[in-house]
């Protein structure tokens, strides 16, 4: 009898039988999910070993997709990669770290201001891109009556108005500055949070043991004892490291961006999938950009993992 | 013992230290939110401001033109803007109340409840928390069309409501839940349903309000299902008809009538925000991936 009970750990919500509120529980995000999130995911890699143009069915095409895309695709390895990752690189640890830097400066003044202070680096991140993406293209219109034109045209800096967002020069640099803007997401107030509700005991213990500087205590005492939020944060940034992209083509106004500056994995694919209606390469395409959130994933876990 | 002595977190007072972190946060601050600031101020400029030459950044006679352009734009379209906003508050209400009552049944059963696989949809979940909708945009166009809800209203909501990351949070926070409060509800022939609705949903109303201000966020902004499944203009979204605005050729008789339509679009975002975040920030404390 005792060995039975310490052997199956007891939960309140009942015994196992109880199947038809488990269900009724469960069930309805399960279906859902399992439609919209699960299901996609296993397609995008069944139809990326075919050739699909969305009227005939899919035909088996082996890994020839896969193939075209580092033989044939010219601007896939000239132009999207290099543009993703540098992207990525940029705005998912660059946005991280920024988040954590904001979010420690905030943990150190009272609640009215902080709580002031959060709101407006929260903001940005609440507007959809469509929504900001018009006020981008306003500031940095192409002709004198942009506001960045316009500024520099007065300051003497320039003497001709400057196509920022044609121009493949200035298109990349805008899209990181409009995503590091809007990077203060969820995973930021995470993070806010996380400091926070560090132990004071910690830092206090720290001190008698000679931590003497605030970098040690960031690296010794906060960034561990808040290792699970910042590993919340890290995935929130890499997702959106790798699907903000399409800010190039609504700020550009264009699928492809002019001359491929702005274009990115996550544009590449609405320009096969949905413009060119090439399903079986957009699917390849995808899953190729899965493969690089899972293992930027398993990196940020790899570093800030707990084994629980 | 050493000299150093760092900072205090959560201050209650002020103190002169507290000086450097307001020396960094007041520029950062202004930066980030000069852009919103422009929204505002040229929702209200009235046309001659907007094309003034050299541009004012201020308003200076504030009209509420842009707005009233809104309406009348949207009836030379066909479609009223109030139909918009209606479709809008409708669906975003739906997919609100839908997906917060999903993520708590689901984040009891998944915390509380012993039945084989647990930990696996638990994983899974936490796996897909980078499977952004917009990474597998084709399938997920396939799949919505496959099952129908291809120019019907449902598209609005129904895509919308399984969100991991709602999941994800309610359960970590029904983690905290004490077993003992369950098991004394059940001793006294509470079912499920009732435990969840009158035990578990007051204690984790942080968790629900951040479900809700995301749910609110993804639903209020969405414009997919407005451009890419639903053909009929009078079943898509406030976010839809902006695009349309500016889209127009004129960018700069445009910026008003864009400005406006994006305070429209952004008020109620930092409105429910500011009303949420204290329970919001509350259900950070327990939003780590272990």
């Amino acid at each position: 009898m005792k060995s039975l009970k310490m052997k199956k750990k007891f939960r309140p919500g009942g015994k196992r039988t109880d199947n038809r509120s488990l269900f009724g529980l469960l069930g309805p995000y399960l279906i859902l999910f399992t439609t919209f999130i699960a299901v996609p995911v296993l397609l995008a890699i069944l139809l990326s070993f075919t050739y699909f143009n969305s009227v005939e069915p899919p035909t088996f095409n082996g890994i020839q997709n896969y193939v075209y895309m580092v033989t044939q695709d010219e601007s896939f390895l000239k132009y999207i990669i290099p543009n993703t990752l540098l992207f990525a690189f940029v705005v998912g640890p660059g946005g991280y770290v920024l988040q954590f830097l904001l979010a420690w400066e905030l943990a150190h003044i009272q609640r009215i201001p902080r709580t002031i202070f959060a709101l407006v680096f929260y903001s940005p991140s609440m507007t959809g891109g469509v929504a900001m993406a018009v006020i981008w293209r306003v500031i940095f219109s192409g002709d004198q009556y942009g506001y960045i034109n316009n500024l520099l045209m007065r300051a003497g800096m320039i003497s001709q108005p400057i196509q920022w967002l044609t121009d493949p020069r200035f298109l990349m640099t805008i899209m990181i500055l409009v995503s590091l803007w809007s990077a203060m997401g969820v995973g930021f107030l995470a993070m806010l949070s996380g400091i926070l509700n560090v132990d004071p005991q910690l830092y206090e213990a720290a001190y008698v043991d000679g931590v003497s500087s605030r970098w040690q205590e960031i690296v010794y005492i906060t960034v561990p004892a808040m290792k699970p939020q910042m590993l919340f944060g890290a995935v929130m940034s890499i997702v959106s490291a790798f699907s903000a992209g399409q800010i190039g083509v609504d700020l550009a106004g264009v699928n492809p961006t002019p001359q491929n500056a702005g274009q990115t994995m996550i544009t590449h694919i609405a320009d096969h999938g949905f413009i060119q209606y090439n399903m079986g390469y957009a699917s390849a395409l995808s899953v190729v950009l899965l493969i690089f959130m899972f293992l930027s994933s398993q990196f940020a876990d790899y570093i800030f993992g707990t084994d629980d | 013992m050493s000299s150093y002595m760092g900072r205090k977190i959560n201050p209650q007072r002020f103190d002169r230290s507290q000086i450097r972190s307001y020396l960094i946060l007041i520029p950062v601050s202004i930066i980030m939110v000069l852009p919103i600031i422009y929204v505002v101020v040229t929702a209200f400029k009235p046309l001659n401001e907007l094309f003034a030459y050299p541009p004012k950044f201020f308003v200076r006679n504030p009209s509420l033109q842009n707005f009233r352009d809104l309406w009348r734009v949207s009836q030379s379209m066909g479609i009223p803007f109030s139909r918009y906003l209606i479709n809008s508050i409708v669906s975003t209400a739906l997919v609100v109340i839908l997906s917060i009552a999903l993520s708590l049944t689901t984040g009891y059963a998944l915390s509380k409840k012993d039945f084989r696989g647990r930990n696996v949809i638990a994983t899974i979940n936490t796996v897909s928390l980078m499977f952004v909708p917009t990474a597998v945009g084709i399938p997920r166009y396939l799949i919505i069309s496959g099952v129908g809800l291809t120019n019907t209203f449902w598209v609005h909501i129904f895509p919308m409501l399984a969100m991991p990351v709602g999941l994800f949070l309610v359960k970590q926070f029904i983690d905290t839940v004490p077993n003992s409060l369950i098991e004394s509800a059940r001793i006294d022939g509470a079912g499920d349903f009732w435990i969840v609705h009158k035990i578990i949903a007051p204690i984790v109303k942080p968790a629900l309000a951040t479900v809700g201000l995301l749910a609110f966020q993804s639903s209020w902004n969405a414009i997919e299902a407005s451009t890419i499944y639903i053909t009929n203009d009078a079943l898509k979204t406030l976010p839809f008809y902006l695009s349309v605005l500016t889209s127009q050729q004129n960018l700069v008789a445009g910026a008003g009538l864009s400005a406006a339509a994006t305070l429209i679009q952004l008020l109620p975002n930092m409105i429910i925000f500011i009303i949420l975040q204290s329970r919001v920030m509350n259900t950070m404390a327990h939003s780590g991936i272990k």
